[in-house]
């Protein structure tokens, strides 16, 4: 393949795995790669990203289709390894189990992945073509992490490797801790480093377009909320505070619009200057904002549980935004759990006390009528005319009585009322949903991921 | 054009000896900045160095950093420029019986100009980092303002006519993503994520940074703040914390960081009460 073929090829496929990568950005990287060296490998992986990577959660999926159609070495054109130099080396293709991962454990304890040592490049090679090499019938072949995994099963090394880091020094506390996250890490990086030889295996064998379209995961901001793993979620946690800051900054910049303030003297004065002094047009000053008070409603039902621990967390984070912050769950019944996030409280904590202690389920289905005439009649207080009232949850009704009349109230009462539902848009209305009757009453937003929700919080202003 | 640097290690060394550890990827888009002739977008979380980098390039390069420092309410007057308009209420009041349209040509001149940061960025001649600090911060309206300077780095002033740089500035702008920037902003400028360094890293930044500290202590400050930034904090550890808390165990003379050092001295690295609670707990730590 020419480099211009390559080029083309992989913006095409950055575009193809999701990445906005515009006309001029493409051109941006061809003139980058015409004043760098092409040679080095990691620098023309940067000057890739920064031409036309803008969002650090399209990273990963960049990351892993540059390595396929950049690949850093290729397997027929690899010079056999001089052996015979050090008698004591290690023959990767031939020593027993043992010693192998006697030899990963080293590796491990010496940082050799994050330090860039070319001999644990080498080790994962050499590991994935002795082990990761499965037959898939006529002569053919094919690759897998798991299968290197399993030889080697670098998990069980862990034991003696701390043995080794913390040579008789108390066990668990700190150094314990520290040293374990460090292998932890290392161990990862030695997963990621064969999970990517393998994929370069299988795009030597099978070509590098086929293998590209499968690979890549979407970023954490698109991923579905109802959708979401464990391991997604700690990412999405980490979402969580910068999307309660945009979202209070945003209420609080509507808030502000359409009240004026004083008189902007200088500003006055500076435009009258071209009318010879005379003050035609006068200038206000932005009136001081103050901040907005919010109360949530937030379905904790099964049928949404990934969506409404999301919904938590942003609420906890919101505490920290609002002046006051009032939070409510339910799943057929309406209690108050602004006393489970109070500030200074662990979150997971906090989640976890909430649901074994809330009020919020008789029956165990939700119930919105049933819910928003309890809040009403209870709570009803809590929404004034400055207060923005959010509702999450997906308006799915288990064919109860809505109480739009109930809600209709409500949101009057609020200075606005937004609803965001994590089913795609195509759902609503389906079976006992019925959002679009409540979307009559009260704006409502599809909100499937982050990014959504991060558009909905933009647009506010 | 200058040329900044010649290539992405030259970048990587140079930043090195004025005390700024780059990585691959903060050596290369430094390089590709210049030799592009885009401007640096350098985004990510409080205290990782993005503000440093600008002061470093200028400091690398021997050309002067001017910065314009973002705000909520931040306007042109404050960015670009704006007419002294005491200056000219007090030359209009001067002016007896001059007639207005002499009066307006006298008041609406150089003279009167009050150059701001982004207008003295343009007509500078020599050598000038441009550094449009936390971005984040400023209204949506400065984006576009930005956007028509930084597509041909010129300037209408209706009074005075066109102004076109003579030498374009190598312009970094910062961001703390408190809220996503315009599509069209980032397109127009190379993209950098900087964010927590490896451990690796981190330990020599600490080496770079403290003077005096022993290598094993640099190393278990970085891999210590490691362990706290995996645990889901409110506020994760910053470079310019752990920085901090190496001065701090120096200033204590401690040549080690072990579990009731680092009780003690959590308050330096952790601000908010519930991160120091849960950091006791999960890392096993003495309680105080
Ligand atoms: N790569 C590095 N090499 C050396 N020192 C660094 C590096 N990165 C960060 N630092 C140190 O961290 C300190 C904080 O950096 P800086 O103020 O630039 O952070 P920032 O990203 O602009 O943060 P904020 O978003 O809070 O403005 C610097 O003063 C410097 O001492
Ligand atoms: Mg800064």
């Amino acid at each position: 393949m020419s480099l211009v073929d390559r080029h083309v090829g992989f913006v095409d496929a950055l575009r193809r795995a999701g990445l906005p990568v515009s006309l001029a950005e493409g051109l941006d990287a061809a003139r980058a790669l015409a004043v760098i060296e092409l040679t080095e490998r990691e620098t023309l992986r940067e000057a890739y990203a920064a031409t036309m990577v803008k969002r650090p959660s399209y990273r990963p999926g960049f990351d892993t289709l540059f390595d396929l159609w950049f690949p850093p070495v290729t397997s027929a054109l690899r010079a056999p390894r001089e052996t015979g130099t050090d008698a004591d080396e290690l023959d990767l293709g031939q020593a027993d189990l043992a010693r192998l991962r006697d030899r990963l454990a080293e590796l491990l304890l010496g940082d050799a992945g994050a330090t860039g040592d070319p001999a644990f490049a080498e080790f994962v090679r050499a590991m994935v073509e002795r082990f990761g090499r499965q037959p898939a019938g006529a002569g053919r072949q094919n690759w897998f992490s798991y299968s290197v995994m399993r030889a080697l099963s670098p998990g069980t090394l862990m034991a003696r490797m701390l043995d080794e880091v913390l040579r008789g020094q108390e066990r668990g506390g700190l150094a314990e801790k520290v040293a374990r996250r460090r292998l932890t890490d290392n161990i990862t990086g030695f997963e990621d480093a064969v999970a990517s030889d393998v994929r370069r295996r299988i795009a030597e064998d099978s070509g590098v377009e086929k293998i590209a379209r499968s690979v890549v995961k979407p970023p954490v901001d698109q991923i579905d909320f109802l959708r979401v793993t464990k391991a997604d979620l700690a990412a999405l946690r980490r979402e969580v505070y910068p999307l309660a800051r945009r979202l209070a900054a945003r209420l609080t910049i509507k808030h502000r619009l359409g009240q004026r303030g004083r008189l902007d003297f200088r500003r006055t004065v500076r435009a009258s200057l071209s009318t010879g002094g005379v003050p035609m047009v006068t200038h206000m000053r932005p009136r001081r904002p103050h901040k907005p008070e919010l109360v949530v409603l937030c379905d904790a039902s099964d049928s949404v549980a990934t969506f409404s621990h999301f919904t938590l967390l942003l609420t906890y984070a919101l505490r920290e935004q609002f002046t006051k912050v009032r939070a409510f769950a339910f799943v057929d019944t309406v209690d108050e759990i602004t006393r489970f996030f109070a500030p200074g409280t662990d979150v997971v904590d906090a989640i976890t006390t909430m649901t074994r202690e809330a009020d919020i389920s008789r029956f165990g289905r939700s119930d919105y009528g049933h819910s928003f005439e309890g809040f009403a009649e209870k709570y009803g207080d809590a929404i004034g005319p400055r207060t923005s009232l959010l509702i999450l949850g997906d308006a799915r009704s288990n064919y109860q009585r809505p109480a739009l009349a109930t809600l209709r109230r409500l949101a009057g009462e609020a200075r606005h009322a937004y609803w965001l539902n994590p089913e795609p848009h195509a759902q609503w209305d389906t079976g006992d949903s019925i959002a679009t009757s409540y979307g009559t009453v009260v704006e409502m937003h599809e909100c499937r991921n982050v990014a959504q929700l991060a558009a909905f919080i933009e647009d506010l202003a | 054009m200058t040329s900044w640097f010649t290539s992405p290690a030259d970048a990587g060394e140079r930043l090195a000896a004025v005390g700024y550890l780059a990585d691959d990827g903060i050596a290369t888009s430094v390089f590709l900045a210049a030799a592009l002739g885009k401007p640096l977008l350098a985004e990510g979380p409080a205290g990782v160095g993005k503000t440093q980098l600008a002061k470093v390039v200028a400091a690398a390069t021997g050309a002067e950093l001017i910065r314009l420092q973002c705000y909520e309410g931040l306007d042109e007057a404050r960015a670009l420029y704006e007419w002294n308009y005491k200056k000219q209420l007090l030359r209009i009041q001067a002016s007896g019986d001059q007639g207005w349209a002499e009066t307006h040509d006298d008041i609406f001149s150089e003279e009167f100009l009050l150059e701001r940061p982004l207008l003295k960025a343009i007509r500078r001649t020599a050598p000038t980092v441009l550094l449009i600090d936390e971005i984040d911060k400023a209204d949506v309206e400065v984006e576009g303002l930005l956007l028509e300077i930084l597509s041909d780095y010129q300037v209408t002033i209706p009074e005075l006519g066109t102004i076109v740089a003579t030498r374009k500035p190598y312009v970094v702008l910062t961001s703390n993503a408190t809220r996503e920037l315009s599509e069209a902003l980032k397109r127009r400028c190379l993209y950098l994520h900087l964010d927590y360094p490896s451990p690796e890293r981190e330990r020599d930044i600490v080496l770079a940074q403290v003077p005096g500290i022993e290598a094993s202590l640099a190393e278990q400050l970085a891999r210590t703040v490691a362990t706290l930034r995996a645990l889901e904090l409110k506020k994760s550890p910053s470079i310019a914390e752990t920085i901090d808390w190496a001065h701090t165990l120096l200033a204590l003379g401690r040549t080690e960081l072990d579990e009731s050092t680092t009780t003690g001295t959590l308050g330096v690295v952790l601000k908010h009460a519930s991160d120091q609670t849960r950091a006791i707990k999960e890392l096993g730590l003495p309680a105080r």
